[in-house]
C-alpha cells in the first residue's frame, strides 16, 4: 500500500503518542470532528427512513461482494460497451505501471487529479513523479496536503489537522513553487483561501490534458462511473481533459442504476452532513463531443480478494468512504489519523488495512487495538459495518496467528511478536481453570498475601498497569465463602 | 495468467463459501425505504425544491412563461454579464430580451474562451425537490458539461411543476445513464477549512436557479 511514505511505521500507540501530547492538533481535531458530529446528526433525523436505507445499502454491497467475479466481468463488457478501456492491476505497482503507461502515451507530462482514495493507497503521485510526470491535486484539502509536503489525515477533509492559520501560511510559502503564488496579503478567512485555491488551479485545469480520478460507484449494467464533490474540481478533471483514467477499486461496484438511488441518500448525509452534495457527475464511457475522448478504467484488487476470503473481515469491503466513524471515534478524535499509518485512518482504516496489507508488520499488528470498542462508530456506518467484531476478529488473527489468504494463497500465520505475555497468561489460566484442586490453591494463597501485592505489574504488564488499578484481591476466595454460607443462606437466617 | 485472469480466479476462490443457488439480485435485497418522504401536493413539492436550493445558498426565482425572458435580462443585467453562453438548442426567446453578446457552445472552442464568458443559461433535465438538486444530462438545451462549470455565473431554468419530482429515487427513474450527468445542489462549495462551509471553488459561484411555470 501506499508508496514510501508509511513504510516502517511504528506501532499505533508509538505514533499516536506524540499526536495526543500537541494541543493545536488536539484543537483542530476536536473542534472538526464535534462540528460534523452534530451537523450529521441532524442530517440523519431529517429521512424517516434511515435503518431502511442503511439495511439496503448493507444488502446490495454484500450481494454485489458474493458474486464480485460476475459483476465485474459485467462491469468490463458494460465499459468497454460504451467506449472506455477496462485494465485489471492485482496490485499496487501494477496500477501504477499502467497509469504510467497511460499518460506517457498521451505525450504528455502533467495530469490534474480529484482526490481518490486508491490512488492515494497505490502511491500513484510518487510513481508518476519518478517517471516525470506532475499529479496535482485539485481538492482543496489534497492541495493544503500536497503543498505542506504533509500526508492526509482524515478520509473526507484530509487536512483536518490543519486550521486556517498554518493553510495560509502553506499558501503563502508555498504556491509559487507550484505555478500561480498566492495573492500579496492573504489572510486566513476561508474564502480567502478558497479564492487563492480557485486562481492557482484554474490555469491547471484550463490547460489540462489528461484527468485522473477514482469514482465513488461504478454501476456494473450500464458501466457508468459516479463520482461525488463539492467543489468543482472533480468536474473539471472529469470534463475538460482529453484522456480521463480512473482508478477504481474492485469493490466499488453496485449492480444496477437503480441501487444508486439508496447511496446517492446515504452518503451525502453520512459524509458531509448535507442533503445532497454540491456536484455528483456519472459518465458511462465516452459520449460525442462532450468531455474526454478517451477513457481508461483500472480496476485494482490490491489486497481486496484477500479481504473478500476472509468471511467475517470481508464486511470492510462494503465501505463507501464516507468517514462518519472517523467523526464519533474518540480514539481518532484524540491521535489523528496519521498515527494509524494509512491512507485509511480512524476505525476503517484500523479494520481496513491490516486487512489489505496484511498483519505482519508492526503499525499493522497495532491497528486492531486502536480502539476502545465503543461500538460508535458501528451504529453510525450507513452500510452496518460492524466495525467492533472485525476489530476482534483481528486482534485474535494478530494473537493466535492461523490460515489468512494472502496474494490470493492460504497461508499460516505465526501469531505476532509482542504478545507473548498475553498468550503465557491465557494458557496459564487455561491450565488452572481445568486443574480446580491448584486453582483454590493459588486463590487462597493469593487471599493471604493481599497486604504484600504490588500496586504496579513487573516487567510486560508495567506499561498497562501504570494507567490502570488493579483488582484487588478478597481476603477469602469466592468459593470458599460460598462453601462457608451454602451460597449466603446462613447469612439470611 | 493475465492480471484480469487472476483477480478473477481469486474472487472466485474468496468466494467459495457462497453457495451456487445464492439468492439473485432481484430477491437479494429488501428495498424497504421510502419513495419518496412525506405526502406533499404538487405545489408544496415545488416549494420544497425552492426551500431546499436557497438553503444551499442558490438564488431561486420565481415566474411565469411570458415572464421568462425578462427574468432572464434582469438577472444578466444586475450581474453586469455582458456575454453569455449557451447551449445549441436552448430556445432564442430566452435572451431575447437580453442585452448581451450570445457565445454559441462551439466544439472547437478552447476552456480559455470559455472561461472569458459572464455567464451561461441552460434548462435542465429534472429537478429533485427533497435535497434541493438539478440534473442536467447533456440535451441539446443544457449543453455540453464543460459550458456549466467553468464560467463563473449559472442561471437554470427549471420548468414547474413537470421537471420536478420529490425524491432522489424518482429522479433517478427518470434518467437515462447512457448521457452524462451532473447533478448540482447549490452552487460550488468546500468545507475544508475547519469545517467552515465556503461558497464558490471551482465551479460557477453564483447559482441561480428559475422556477418558471405555465409553460
Amino acid at each position: 500500500m501506499s508508496g514510501g511514505t508509511f513504510v516502517g511505521m511504528p506501532s499505533f500507540p508509538k505514533a499516536a503518542h506524540e499526536a495526543v501530547n500537541n494541543k493545536t492538533l488536539r484543537g483542530n481535531l476536536r473542534h472538526a470532528t464535534h462540528t460534523i458530529r452534530a451537523k450529521r446528526a441532524n442530517a440523519v433525523a431529517e429521512v424517516s427512513d434511515w435503518a431502511e436505507l442503511r439495511e439496503a445499502g448493507k444488502q446490495i454491497k454484500d450481494h454485489t461482494l458474493r458474486h464480485l467475479d460476475r459483476y465485474l466481468v459485467q462491469l468490463e463488457e458494460s465499459v468497454t460497451a460504451a467506449g472506455g478501456t477496462v485494465h485489471w492491476a492485482a496490485d499496487a505497482d501494477e496500477a501504477n505501471r499502467i497509469v504510467t503507461y497511460l499518460v506517457k502515451a498521451t505525450g504528455e507530462s502533467e495530469v490534474v487529479k480529484v482526490k481518490s482514495m486508491a490512488t492515494q493507497e497505490i502511491g500513484l503521485n510518487e510513481a508518476l513523479e519518478a517517471e516525470g510526470i506532475n499529479a496535482y491535486e485539485t481538492d482543496l484539502a489534497e492541495l493544503i496536503v500536497q503543498l505542506g509536503k504533509d500526508r492526509p489525515s482524515h478520509i473526507l477533509v484530509p487536512a483536518i489537522h490543519r486550521n486556517r492559520g498554518e493553510i495560509r501560511d502553506i499558501f503563502a510559502r508555498e504556491m509559487s513553487e507550484w505555478g500561480r503564488p498566492a495573492p500579496e496579503g492573504l489572510t486566513d478567512t476561508p474564502a480567502e483561501l478558497a479564492e487563492a485555491a480557485r486562481v492557482h488551479l484554474r490555469e491547471k485545469f484550463l490547460r489540462a490534458k489528461v484527468g485522473v480520478s477514482g469514482a465513488n460507484f461504478m454501476v456494473a449494467e450500464t458501466g457508468t462511473l459516479v463520482v461525488v464533490e463539492s467543489e468543482g474540481n472533480g468536474r473539471m478533471c472529469l470534463t475538460l481533459p482529453e484522456t480521463l483514467i480512473s482508478v477504481v477499486g474492485i469493490e466499488k461496484i453496485v449492480p444496477a442504476w437503480q441501487d444508486l438511488e439508496v447511496f446517492l441518500q446515504t452518503l451525502p448525509r453520512s459524509s458531509t452532513a448535507e442533503r445532497m452534495n454540491p456536484y455528483t457527475s456519472t459518465w458511462t464511457g465516452t459520449t460525442d463531443e462532450d468531455g474526454p475522448q478517451t477513457f481508461h478504467l483500472v480496476l485494482i484488487d490490491n489486497g481486496r480478494t484477500d479481504t473478500l476470503a476472509d468471511e467475517v473481515g470481508r464486511q470492510a469491503l462494503r465501505c463507501i468512504r464516507c468517514s462518519a466513524c472517523l467523526n464519533v471515534c474518540p480514539v481518532y478524535e484524540r491521535a489523528g489519523g496519521h498515527a494509524y499509518g494509512s491512507v485509511y485512518p480512524g476505525p476503517i482504516g484500523a479494520i481496513l488495512s491490516p486487512q489489505l496489507r496484511g498483519t505482519q508488520s508492526e503499525i499493522d499488528a497495532s491497528l486492531p487495538y486502536a480502539s476502545s470498542l465503543c461500538g460508535a462508530c458501528y451504529d453510525v456506518c450507513p452500510v452496518a459495518i460492524d466495525i467492533p467484531e472485525v476489530l476482534v476478529h483481528l486482534r485474535e488473527r494478530v494473537v493466535e496467528g492461523g490460515v489468512v489468504t494472502r496474494d490470493g494463497a492460504k497461508v499460516v500465520l505465526k501469531p505476532a511478536k509482542g504478545h507473548a505475555a498475553e498468550r503465557a497468561a491465557m494458557r496459564a489460566a487455561r491450565w488452572a481453570f481445568g486443574h480446580p484442586g491448584a486453582l483454590r490453591t493459588g486463590q487462597r494463597f493469593a487471599s493471604r498475601t493481599r497486604r504484600f501485592h504490588p500496586r504496579t505489574l513487573p516487567g510486560p504488564g508495567k506499561a498497562w498497569s501504570e494507567t490502570r488499578a488493579l483488582p484487588t484481591v478478597p481476603a477469602e476466595p469466592f468459593r470458599d465463602w460460598w462453601q462457608r454460607t451454602h451460597g449466603g443462606k446462613d447469612a439470611s437466617k | 495468467m493475465s492480471s484480469r485472469d487472476l483477480i478473477l480466479a481469486r474472487v472466485r476462490r474468496a468466494i467459495a463459501d457462497v453457495p451456487r443457488d445464492d439468492t439473485p439480485y432481484d430477491q437479494a435485497f429488501e428495498r424497504g425505504y421510502l419513495r419518496e418522504h412525506g405526502d406533499r401536493s404538487v405545489e408544496q413539492t415545488v416549494d420544497l425544491l425552492a426551500e431546499n436550493l436557497a438553503d444551499y445558498r442558490a438564488r431561486v426565482h420565481r415566474c411565469d412563461a411570458d415572464g421568462l425572458a425578462e427574468t432572464i435580462a434582469r438577472l444578466l443585467a444586475e450581474r453586469g454579464s455582458t456575454s453569455v453562453v449557451t447551449p445549441t438548442g436552448l430556445d432564442p426567446e430566452w435572451l431575447a430580451a437580453a442585452d448581451v453578446t450570445r457565445v454559441p457552445d462551439r466544439l472547437d472552442s478552447t476552456p480559455a474562451e470559455l472561461d472569458r464568458v459572464d455567464s451561461v443559461v441552460t434548462a435542465c433535465a429534472v429537478a429533485i425537490a427533497e435535497t434541493g438538486t438539478i440534473v442536467l444530462d447533456g440535451g441539446p438545451d443544457q449543453g455540453r458539461r464543460r459550458i456549466t462549470l467553468v464560467p463563473d455565473h449559472h442561471i437554470c431554468v427549471v420548468r414547474v411543476p413537470g421537471q420536478v419530482v420529490s425524491s432522489v429515487p424518482q429522479g433517478l427513474e427518470r434518467l437515462d445513464p447512457a448521457r452524462p450527468l451532473t447533478w448540482i445542489s447549490g452552487p460550488s462549495a468546500t468545507s475544508d477549512i475547519e469545517l467552515d462551509r465556503v461558497e464558490g471553488v471551482h465551479g460557477p459561484r453564483t447559482l441561480e436557479v428559475v422556477l418558471v411555470s405555465g409553460e
